[in-house]
């Protein structure tokens, strides 16, 4: 007897329909982050549409007129278009070139220095910065470059430079950027790295001691190989930060004389929408960056499946 | 045997390897540390000495001055008090939503559990952006209200993925079935017998919650207009970065000693706001790095 499909579908449900109340405490337990990521997470992609249209307040989301892609042409014709893809992308390039590896290397150190006591005392103070806030972190970096009475000024001046306005060139916005992450995020980035460290087998390291292996070269043939599939993996979800730079930060280093440079989309997104309520225009700006992104996050990960074997779906 | 052969020439490399690796550390420590410690001694130091450069090791002479304006400036204080408020009421909603949800969601008998999963990580690699969240915050009537720094980030998601995670691995699927066998319902074996065993994960997502909540000005940056909500950031903002000092230096005779002075209280208002994260992390350590590591295991 072969049972027909329509049986097995009916089945089916049925199982489901007793599964879910034999279980429906479950159920409840979801209803509140269900209701939130419906509302807070996908309604707003309903709002995307308005990239594709001219929003008037009275016709609102939906009555608003169509326009098809005049807001992207406008967007990309402006001169404000190669600038701002040229911050953004100059900004997160950089910030990913030298705060990647430095976690790594921090690590290693970490995880060979002799004494627990003072790997403790170090790792405590570097993990402290991470929990400074953005407006902090860029009132330290005004105060100490200040030209006038900044520690970093006055350190230049005692070995007879001339200050400098840091905050004034725009030449100095990507390095003052890329330092000050490097300072708040290095320690913290470490602490995965030091995990997967504490993985890798001793057995390996007993095994290279026994054959004359020195520390350098346990570090470099054992410890390394170790931590390499951590390495990638977080080489991929960098990499789809890459068009994806905080607004926070780069908003709050924005002086009116370094604006040339630090304009960002997200920025440029926030000035435009909120501030001058050009919001179709906005919205398509956003859209943009998140198409940009989302598809570079799909070609790293791809590449990486093909490549490592490693990937994040 | 070679190592009793190579013995010198290996403890050599070794110790060079050692030596390397202090000094190393001991850079990356002091350039972290001093920073830090500058911000100290410059905000109880002489604004005159911090302005010459003199002050590097040790405060000079020892001031309070900058304490003073600060303490006597109000907004401070309403500030402070509003980011209490949002952090304990957006803390506990954020952390009853993720560990219930995160629970669920680590059943295997949760129908629809994959559908769900699916639409979680994809709020992760693409969202509606700025402006139409902007907008529908507007037409919910939350705008200028402390519910626009609470709902839209009421779920962080990948802390629910941390928390999932967290339940798939410690509450073995052997011990429901114990309970339920005792007659023992999803609501009974959460409460008594999952949360008791889950203190370690709610501590970490209270942590994480709350300086997240401590530390954010972006919300209230664009969703609130009166500054008697304002929360301790943007506070900071204005002062830090904007440099509205009026007030507190309005006393003060020339321009330049204003801006001295002005200084003295920046310092000061970094210690002032940064102090109960920093005051309570070292204790807290533990957790944090706990909830970095669960996190890893997912990725």
């Amino acid at each position: 007897m072969q049972l027909s499909a329509k049986t097995l579908r009916q089945g089916k449900w049925h199982m489901r329909k007793k599964m879910i109340r034999q279980h429906w405490p479950l159920y409840l337990f979801l209803l509140p982050t269900v209701v939130y990521f419906l509302l807070f997470r996908f309604y707003p992609l309903y709002g995307l549409q308005l990239a594709f249209k001219n929003y008037r307040v009275v016709d609102g989301i939906a009555g608003s007129p169509w326009v098809g892609l005049d807001n992207f042409r406008r967007f990309f014709s402006t001169a404000d278009f190669g600038k701002l893809m040229w911050n953004t992308l100059g900004v997160s390039v950089f910030t990913l070139i030298f705060t990647f590896p430095l976690p790594i290397i921090l690590a290693l150190l970490l995880n060979q220095l002799p004494s627990l006591r003072y790997k403790k005392l170090v790792q405590t103070t570097v993990y402290a910065p991470h929990f400074i806030s953005t407006v902090v972190m860029v009132g330290m970096i005004f105060l100490f470059t200040s030209p006038s009475s900044g520690l970093i000024n006055k350190i230049i001046e005692g070995f007879g430079g001339k200050a400098i306005h840091f905050t004034a060139e725009p030449g100095w916005f990507v390095p003052m950027y890329v330092i000050s992450e490097i300072w708040q995020s290095t320690g913290w980035g470490s602490i995965l790295y030091l995990a997967a460290l504490a993985g890798v087998s001793p057995e390996l390291h007993e095994a290279a001691l026994v054959d004359g292996a020195n520390k350098f070269q346990r570090v470099w043939h054992i410890d390394i190989p170790g931590i390499l599939p951590t390495i990638v993996i977080m080489m991929i979800l960098n990499a789809g930060k890459i068009m994806n730079v905080g607004f926070e930060k780069a908003y709050l280093m924005q002086t009116s004389l370094n604006i040339r440079a630090s304009e960002i989309i997200a920025t440029y997104v926030y000035k435009r929408g909120v501030l001058k309520s050009q919001i179709s225009f906005a919205t398509a700006v956003g859209l943009f960056e998140s198409v940009v992104n989302m598809i570079l996050v799909l070609i790293v990960n791809w590449i990486s499946r093909s490549v490592t074997d490693s990937s994040l779906f | 045997m070679k190592r009793p052969r190579n013995g010198i020439a290996l403890s050599r490399a070794d110790k060079a390897f050692d030596v390397l690796d202090y000094i190393l550390l001991t850079i990356a420590f002091l350039l972290v540390a001093y920073p830090l410690y500058f911000v100290v001694i410059a905000s109880v130091s002489d604004p005159i000495a911090v302005y010459e450069g003199r002050v590097i090791i040790w405060p000079i002479k020892p001031t309070l001055e900058g304490y003073a304006r600060i303490f006597s400036y109000e907004s401070l204080f309403i500030g402070y008090k509003n980011t209490l408020l949002y952090t304990l009421i957006g803390t506990a909603i954020n952390v009853v939503m993720t560990i219930t949800a995160g629970y669920a969601l680590s059943r295997k008998e949760l129908v629809g559990r994959n559908v769900m999963m699916m639409g979680v990580m994809f709020t992760m690699i693409f969202s509606g952006g700025m402006i139409p969240n902007y907008l529908l915050v507007r037409s919910l009537g939350l705008y200028n209200t402390m519910w626009a720094l609470i709902l839209p980030g009421a779920v962080s998601t990948w802390n629910l993925i941390v928390c999932r995670t967290f339940f798939q691995q410690t509450i073995p699927d052997e011990l429901r079935e114990a309970a339920e066998l005792d007659g023992c319902g999803d609501t009974g074996f959460f409460l008594r017998v999952v949360l008791p065993l889950s203190s370690s994960i709610i501590a970490v997502m209270v942590l994480f919650y709350a300086v997240s909540h401590w530390n954010s000005y972006y919300n209230a940056l664009i969703y609130l207009s009166s500054t008697s909500k304002y929360p301790l950031q943007l506070v900071l903002r204005n002062i830090l970065i904007v440099n509205t000092l009026d007030d507190m230096v309005n006393d003060v005779a020339t321009q330049a000693a204003q801006q001295r002075m002005g200084d003295l209280i920046k310092y000061g208002m970094i210690i002032v706001s940064s102090l109960p994260l920093l005051v309570l992390y070292p204790f807290l350590q533990k957790y944090f790095v706990q909830g970095v590591m669960i996190g890893a295991i997912k990725g």
